[in-house]
């Protein structure tokens, strides 16, 4: 295996961003569950790796109104926000298995590159629906901006926290698909916010998260919606679905996802 | 780099973005973790990291520098086996092997942090685990055997109540 030549483990959040730079030549290894096997695999040769587990950046806050996730957090821990936000929540339980809930981060988990077998950026879903707001060094220093931005950008990034508005309700519906793990092989997340708006967002879909805006403007009818999300995204195929199958799933899941928010208002 | 495995300290010599799993295997000798997808996938390499069940094939040991990890093979020995090695035996759990050691750390993790006999529970807990040889049922049956506080006679092999068309083998 290649190995590094330079190892840095930061012990804050500065040093961090620091070590980081303009992010040129970085490896970011937060959890280690998506870039530790493309070390392994070759896929991967850094020249500078860079270990967050000791950066402090495992936070989470809650004032009452704006929920504030460290990238570092474990995606478990997303199970805290059960009362709050059941939607992200639910989506967190989703990943994986216990252990690798344990191991890898909510960064990590956004922050993932689009893979031809497997969709990943399980919370990316849940995410774009609350509108989060994803703050990050790199090149020009840190910055906040919407999290639908960032995503087109995130590799070049550090991800250092995200921070949303609580939600007056929220829903989460994924596509059951047996196999011997639990990937998110497709899921809608939908969110309506204090101020009665209906935000609807997918993944497993073909590059990374996508807000479902015809959906939404469509929410008031669930069947039209259905209809309307397959003209928001462009759907893939990969070894555990066809996008045959996924187009005739995304409308279900909205409507599921509709009819849980009503339920909830 | 330093880590304590099953209790004895040890000096790393490997390279920070070694995984833990080729430490164990390659540089200390340490085999019950196997290498099995060397993805995060089956769950063979599992160990316990400060007491949680962790892939070694996932970490980098620069990452867990200082940690404690332990394997199978401090969980007890021969002539003195862990209550859920035990469970396993006689409930015949084990086949070909190669995910027993994963099995044993992550059933022993779910039972420690009080874990039940309820079998969706178990479920849910390995199932990270894949078991090529699909003994599932076994499985599940030790570790539902020690959740319920069953004493193993070694000597025999359990009948499974999750596989009624078949008796106990003597």
């Amino acid at each position: 295996m290649t190995q590094a030549t330079e190892v840095l483990s930061p012990t804050s959040a500065d040093e961090a961003v620091a070590q980081f730079g303009d992010g040129s030549g970085v490896t970011v290894i937060g959890g280690g569950t998506i870039v530790v096997p493309e070390i392994t695999y070759g896929r991967r040769s850094p020249t500078k790796a860079l270990l967050l587990g000791r950066a402090g950046l495992d936070t989470l806050s809650f004032d009452g109104a704006t929920v504030t996730v460290g990238a570092g957090l474990p995606v478990h821990r997303l199970s805290e926000l059960a009362q709050d936000v059941e939607a992200l929540a639910q989506c967190a339980l989703n990943v994986a298995d216990y252990e690798i809930r344990r191991q890898g981060t909510v960064g990590g988990n956004v922050c993932a590159g689009a893979a031809e077998d497997a969709p990943r950026g399980d919370l990316q879903g849940p995410f774009l629906a609350l509108e989060a707001t994803a703050r990050s060094a790199g090149a020009g220093g840190e910055t906040s901006e919407p999290l639908e931005n960032f995503l087109a950008h995130r590799e070049d990034r550090l991800l250092l926290e995200l921070a949303f508005e609580k939600p007056g309700a929220s829903a989460f519906a994924a596509l059951e698909y047996p196999h011997t793990h639990e990937y998110t092989v497709l899921a809608v997340t939908g969110v309506r916010t204090q101020g009665g708006e209906t935000r609807l967002a997918a993944t497993g879909v073909a590059g990374h998260g996508t807000r479902l805006r015809s959906a939404e403007a469509a929410a008031s009818d669930p069947e039209a919606a259905g209809k309307a999300s397959l003209g928001d995204v462009t759907l893939g195929d990969d070894a555990l679905a066809s996008a045959w199958y996924r187009e005739r799933a995304l409308p279900v899941l909205v409507r599921r996802v509709l009819a849980k928010l009503g339920e909830a208002a | 780099m330093n880590l304590t495995v099953n209790g004895v300290a040890r000096e790393i010599e490997s390279a920070p973005l070694t995984t833990l799993l080729d430490v164990l295997r390659e540089e200390l000798g340490v085999t019950s973790p196997k290498a099995g997808c060397e993805q995060g996938g089956c769950g063979a390499c599992t160990v316990l990291v400060d007491g949680e069940p962790q892939r070694a094939c996932l970490t980098a040991v620069g990452a867990i520098d200082g940690a404690e990890v332990a394997t199978v093979e401090g969980m007890g020995a021969v002539e003195s086996l862990s209550a859920i090695q035990q469970a396993f035996t006689h409930h015949y759990a084990a086949q070909c092997g190669f995910c027993t050691s994963g099995m044993l750390v992550a059933a022993d993790a779910y039972l420690q942090r009080g874990g039940t006999d309820d079998r969706e529970a178990i479920q849910e807990a390995l199932a990270g685990h894949v078991c090529r040889c699909t003994g599932y049922v076994k499985i599940i049956d030790a570790v539902a055997a020690v959740a319920r506080g069953d004493e193993f006679d070694l000597t025999v092999t359990a009948a499974s109540p999750g596989m009624t068309n078949l008796g106990g083998v003597q």
